[in-house]
């Protein structure tokens, strides 16, 4: 059993390593700007690290379903958009509630929103799209063509459209910057607890998606037997 | 029924440890005592405590839920 959930084990200490440190390490003053907020850095940002994570994931058993088509791959492609989104969603709720306090308004039409905004949308859409078709090998394999083209959005959307314009987000300095982290704004000990927390929260995502993935199997087994 | 009565002794537990800490908390403040841990730099340590008890929440529930689903996979196999 500790072999097999080794890193079940890991993401809780991570975790709870990223949970203490990341509240008891001394932050860069930053001449005001961000104070104590900056602390969001381990709890915002890991959910874009482990939404990207997911999703890759995804796509690469929608690519292999459609190499190889066994339901069990399609099983992998869905479960794993399904924990996508919602930690998608979690980064971008408590995107909101930190640009609340830092740049004035929950929602300010930065391009980096907006774009996080549109790449949900289109995942969503894959649900949509699933939903709308009774047959099961027409299904899987619709959504799983579906799948590549929604991932190869996210690219523009959340990697590139955000660093041709100007933006909100840290190092926002047109195509100089890197719309996610400003490496000024961090110290070496920040990095000590951002790196921790982005493995963390990753496992956290994947360990979810694995156990609705085996929910899912069990009961195609259940309803294969009956 | 079993599982019941663990969850009830331990949220109990939890609620004596959360006493013992808010009583802590009053004597030091009756002390005039600004040192505390908990208390000081803007009181941020007492969002970490409660971060920290989500942590453990969450992932003693996500530990359970894997049991569980293992024993379902056992049984089907069986």
């Amino acid at each position: 059993m500790l072999l097999k959930s080794w890193w079940k084990i890991l993401s809780f200490v991570l975790l709870l390593y990223t949970c203490t440190m990341g509240f008891l390490i001394k932050i860069p003053v930053l001449d005001g700007r961000m104070q104590q907020s900056v602390r969001n850095l381990f709890f915002h940002v890991p959910m874009w690290f482990c939404m990207q994570t997911l999703f890759i994931i995804s796509v690469i058993y929608a690519i292999r379903y459609l190499a190889k088509p066994n339901p069990l791959y399609d099983y992998y492609s869905l479960e794993f958009a399904r924990t996508g989104i919602i930690f998608g969603v979690l980064g971008l709720v408590t995107g909101a509630i930190w640009a609340k306090y830092q740049w004035g308004e929950a929602w300010s039409g930065d391009p980096k929103q907006n774009g996080a905004a549109i790449a949900l949308l289109i995942y969503l859409a894959y649900f949509v799209l699933r939903g709308s078709v009774t047959d099961e090998t027409k299904r899987a394999r619709l959504g799983a063509v579906y799948n590549i083209f929604a991932f190869a959005m996210l690219f523009p959307t959340i990697w590139i459209l955000p660093r041709l314009t100007e933006s909100l987000h840290p190092g926002g300095l047109g195509s100089e910057g890197n719309p996610g982290l400003n490496p000024n704004d961090t110290s070496a000990q920040m990095e000590m607890v951002f790196l921790p927390a982005i493995i963390g929260w990753v496992l956290l995502g994947v360990w979810i998606s694995t156990l609705f993935l085996r929910l899912r199997i069990y009961k195609e087994k259940l309803y294969e037997a009956a | 029924m079993k599982l019941l009565k663990k969850y009830i002794c331990l949220s109990l537990f939890l609620f004596f440890i959360m006493k013992s800490f808010a009583q802590d908390a009053v004597a030091v403040s009756g002390n005039a005592n600004q040192n505390n841990f908990m208390t000081s730099d803007g009181k941020i340590f007492v969002v970490m405590a409660v971060v920290v008890v989500i942590v453990f929440g969450l992932f003693l529930y996500l530990f359970n839920l894997d049991r569980k689903i293992s024993k379902l996979e056992k049984n089907i196999k069986s």
